[in-house]
Order: structure tokens, then sequence, then C-alpha cells
């Protein structure tokens, strides 16, 4: 036994320090000031997470606090500035919308924060009482923001069925952790691996590890786990949809890479089974039931768990280059949606407000070039066609299969980003070919700008590819 | 003797009852959460019941944790229900559904 700490080391807990103490002075400068408040009270949230982002590239990588539950090394740091991002734009966004909307809450910014922290310490955690926290904080958080239009019955009732499922999915994750404590004895990931890799996986770890796989694999929205995400996505505001898409889903699926490649690195063959089976049921059901819909957020709904499918198979190869494909396919996935979003957003006519039919982009190609121009290169990246990022963010993950000798998923992976092509191109032709509808309204200057980093990354990547590329490299090696 | 797998067993029991009253109960969103109640609290048996058999404390460290985490989603739950019921004026399940593709 070691020597008692009394009190933690704090310095690696640093960004998410900062994140929490701004996020309870917003929330009592919220409760003090009127509406007119609120854009300033996001401006200090976004200032806040940028001051994160700072914290965490200074950090020095490899260290760990509160007994080992949590760990900030190479991979954390990747991704906390990924969901970090991923915060700030959405806030970002948040901005543009409340001033053609009723979303003027302080309330937003706040748990936006609360969220964030909480994905934070999902992706440090290395203890499954802090795997747990995490979740719940980063969830709870999103049941209220889903459900914040709460004059809405379309917002409420996302909320709700949210919430349904969100715990009964955190229920099956605690029930798995109860079952893993009380067949290795500990929480801590690095025992857990100890007592798997000495004693072997036994029936009583095998059902924890497929109760936790369950109930993470709710959270990231794979296929069967997936029912919440299209009703969620469609009935959510706007600017929330756009969080819910992006940030989360890395989290969880850093979270889950965690888990895997460190509790439970010796009962890999189990593991890769549960994986594959979640990858190719995503990737074809993604394919598949995103072709016949008519509401764009709908459809990025399937298109997500599409996504979720194919970053799987870099997951389920168990390699180095496995990981480094699902980190990099995140990265990718995570500033297109950021992208494809600020043109939802902007979706808005004068006399009817915000619009979300695919129909209602029709000839958005004479009415708006710039816009569509940028929309086209998103959208033919989602569908991963060679010049652009989203194939780069393909070609490693099936680089990892190939190499981990999973031919076959790789295939499937193949086959059915092929099918999703079509849906991608359909919104394409729609906004080319079609008759000009009534213009919509011109795009504010935030969703310009996020629009234009996006569009520009997906054209653009080979400038910052290597950085990139490396930081990966150093990300997945910390993990091994 | 009653013995650890005792414990287990309820808690097993529990949970499946926890599961099925979330996915069979076609009348109102209240036996819902109290199934998620049941749910947490089958998982906290199984806690106590490790540690005690473990003699370990962490066990009893995460139930008080899950304790106050299912409070704090009791609460929100709640809230939100109470936020439908205002817009829609039914909490039946079956009126859960106006979002549908």
């Amino acid at each position: 036994m070691s020597e008692l700490h009394l009190f933690p080391n704090l310095v690696p807990v640093l960004p998410e320090i900062i994140l929490a103490v701004v996020a309870i002075i917003l929330l009592i400068a919220g409760a003090f000031t009127d509406e007119e408040a609120v854009p300033t009270l996001n401006l200090l949230a976004i200032f806040a997470m940028i001051g994160a982002i700072v914290a965490v590239c200074t950090l020095s990588g490899g260290s760990s606090t509160f007994d080992g539950a949590f760990q900030f090394d190479n991979f954390a740091r990747y991704l906390k500035v990924l969901v970090l991002i991923g915060g700030a734009v959405s806030i970002m966004m948040s901005m543009s919308y409340a001033r053609f909307q009723s979303f003027s809450r302080f309330e937003y910014p706040v748990l936006i924060l609360l969220s964030t922290v909480g994905m934070m310490l999902m992706i440090s955690a290395s203890d499954m009482i802090a795997v747990y926290l995490g979740l719940e904080l980063q969830s709870l958080a999103i049941y209220i923001v889903v459900s914040i239009n709460r004059d809405s019955v379309r917002s409420t009732e996302a909320g709700l069925k949210y919430f349904v499922l969100g715990a009964l999915s955190s229920g099956m994750l605690l029930y798995g952790i109860s079952l893993i404590y009380g067949f290795t004895g500990g929480t801590n990931f690095y025992s857990i691996a100890e007592t798997i890799s000495v004693d072997g996986a036994g029936l009583g770890v095998i059902f924890g590890l497929v109760f936790i796989l369950a109930g993470v694999a709710f959270k990231i929205s794979a296929v069967p786990f997936h029912m919440w995400t299209p009703d969620v996505y469609e009935g959510a505001p706007s600017p929330v949809t756009a969080f819910l898409a992006a940030a989360p889903k890395v989290a969880a699926m850093a979270l889950l890479v965690r888990v895997v490649m460190e509790a439970f690195q010796p009962a890999l063959i189990e593991w890769q089974q549960i994986i594959i089976f979640l990858s190719v049921m995503s990737m074809i059901l993604g394919a598949f039931a995103a072709i016949g819909q008519s509401n764009i957020k709908r459809l990025m709904a399937y298109s997500s768990i599409g996504h979720i499918g194919y970053a799987l198979i870099g997951l389920a190869a168990g390699t180095e280059q496995g990981v480094i494909g699902v980190v990099i396919y995140m990265t990718v996935y995570l500033v297109t949606t950021l992208g494809v979003f600020a043109c939802i957003i902007a979706m808005r006519r004068t006399d009817e407000g915000m619009v979300e039919d695919i129909a209602d982009l029709a000839g958005l190609a004479k009415t708006n070039p710039w816009m569509a121009a940028a929309f086209t290169a998103l959208l033919f990246s989602l569908a991963g066609i060679p010049p652009l990022v989203g194939f780069f963010g393909k070609f490693y993950v099936f680089l990892a299969a190939v190499e981990a000798d999973l031919i076959p998923l790789a295939i499937i992976g193949v086959l059915s980003s092929a099918v999703g092509c079509f849906y991608y191109l359909r919104i394409i032709k729609v906004m080319v070919f079609d008759e000009p509808k009534d213009r919509l309204e011109p795009m504010a200057g935030e969703l310009r700008l996020v629009l234009a980093v996006s569009g520009g990354f997906s054209v653009l990547f080979f400038l910052v590819w290597t950085p990139i590329l490396s930081a990966a490299t150093a990300a997945a090696q910390s993990l091994f | 003797m009653i013995g650890l797998s005792h414990y287990l067993t309820v808690a097993a029991i529990l949970f499946v009852l926890g599961v099925f009253g979330i996915f069979l109960n076609r009348k109102n969103v209240i036996v819902i959460l109290m199934s998620i109640e049941l749910i947490l609290l089958a998982v906290n048996i199984n806690f106590i019941a490790f540690s005690a058999a473990l003699n370990d404390l962490v066990g009893q460290v995460f139930a008080l944790f899950v304790l106050t985490v299912a409070a704090a989603e009791a609460a929100i739950g709640l809230a939100i229900l109470v936020a439908f019921f205002r817009n829609r004026g039914s909490i039946a399940v079956e009126d859960i559904d106006t979002l549908k593709g």
C-alpha cells in the first residue's frame, strides 16, 4: 500500500474543474439576469471551452489521479479536444438559432458545459465508478437539453423517450458492472484485466461484459440499441440535435474503446464477436433505413447509426491500427456532422420558419450556390467519395480490418457504404436538379463560419492531415 | 443458510421484472419510472451482496453513488414527464406517438 493521499493531485483534472466552475458561475449569473444577457453567457461558455482546450493541450500526459480512477494520457487529450470543439460549436450554432426562434434560455450553455464535463470524465475514466458517474452526468444533462423547448410536444416527447431508454441502458451498464465487480473483485480497469488474464473469462465475466457493451451501445446508438435515435434527433431543437450527433457519440466511443482495450483486453475473442455483430447490423441498417426518409434530421440519425458501424470496424480489429482508425473516423465524423447541421439550422424561410424536409432544399444550387457547394462537399465526404476526407476515414478502418484478417467485415463495410451513397446523392440531386422553391433565408454569420471550416476541412484536409495522423497515432499508442 | 447465490437470484429477478416493466407496460409512464428504479435497486443488491462476499468496501461505496444518481435521475424524469403532460394532456404510453418515421 502506497502512502495515503488525503488530497488528490488535481492538476490532471484542471480542464474539467475550469468547465465545472464556469458552469456554476453561469448558472448563478443566469438566475440574476434577464434574457438580454443570454448571448453574453453563451460567449463566456465558449471562452471556457477554449480555455479548457488550451489546458488540455498544455497538460503533460501519462498522469493519473484519484487512486487510478482518472487517467490523462494522449488518448484522453486527443478525444477531449474533439469533445470540447463539438460542445463549443454547438453553443455557437445555438446563438444564431436563438435569434429567430424562442430558444434564449441561459440553461442551455450551463447544461452543455456540465454535459461536456461528464464526457471528459468518461474519456479519462479508468475505474468503473468513474465510468458510471461520467456517463450519468453526460446523460442527465442531455435529457434536459433535448426537452429544453418545454412548450413543444415534440421536444418534450423526444426528451421523455430519450430519458426512458437512456435510463434503461445505464441500468444495464450498471448490472454489467456489478457482475464484473463480483466476479473479478475490483472496479479498476487494470485490476479487472489482471484478474481476467489470470483466471480467464468465466461465465459471470462474459455476462457482465455483454451487459456493459449493451449499455454503451445504447449511447453510441449501435443497432440493435438504436431505436431512440431517429425520434430524438427529429424532436429535439436543431442545435441540440447537432450537439447530440457530435460530441456524446465521440465520448461514448472513446469510453467503449478504453473499456474493451484496457479492462477487457484479455477477453478479446469474446468482445470481438459482439463488436463485429454491432458493427455489421449498424452499417446495414444505417444504409437501408435512411433511404425512405423525407425529414433531413431523421436521415442524419440513420446516417449516424451507419457511421458508428464503420467506426466499430476499427474497434473490432482490436489492434493499434484499428484504434488509430476509430480515432480518425470519429474526428472526420465530428467535423462533417457539425457542418451538415450548420446547413440544417440554416434551413429557414421568412414565412414558414424552420423547415426540415429534404424537399425544402430544392434548387438550393441556384438560390444559394455557396451553401449548396459546401453542403455537397460534406455529403460526398459522408458518403466516402475518394478525394474527400470521409474516404480516408473509412480507408483507415477498412485497412485495419483487413490487416486483422476480418476481410468479410471490410467487404460488408464497402458494400453498405456503396448503398449509403444513394441517399446522400439523392439530397444532392434535389439541391442541384429540382425546381427551386422559395429562397431560404441567408445563413447567419456563425453558421457560415462553421460550414466554411467544416467544408474546407473535407476538401483541404491534406493541409492538416500529418499533425492529425501523428496525434491519432500517439493517442492509440497510449492504450497499448 | 442464505448465501451469495440467493441474493444474486433475488437481484436478477428484480432486474428482469424492471426490464419487463418497461417493455410490456401499456398503461402509463409512472410505471416505467418505477421500473427504472427497480432496475437500479436490483443492481444495488448485487453490489452489496458481492461487497459482503468479497469482504471489500468498494461495492458499498458504489451502491451509495448509485442511490445518489438514481435520485437525480428520478427528479429529471419526473420533471420531463410534467413538461410532457402539460403539452399533451396525457401520460399514457400509447400517447407518446407524435414522432414517427
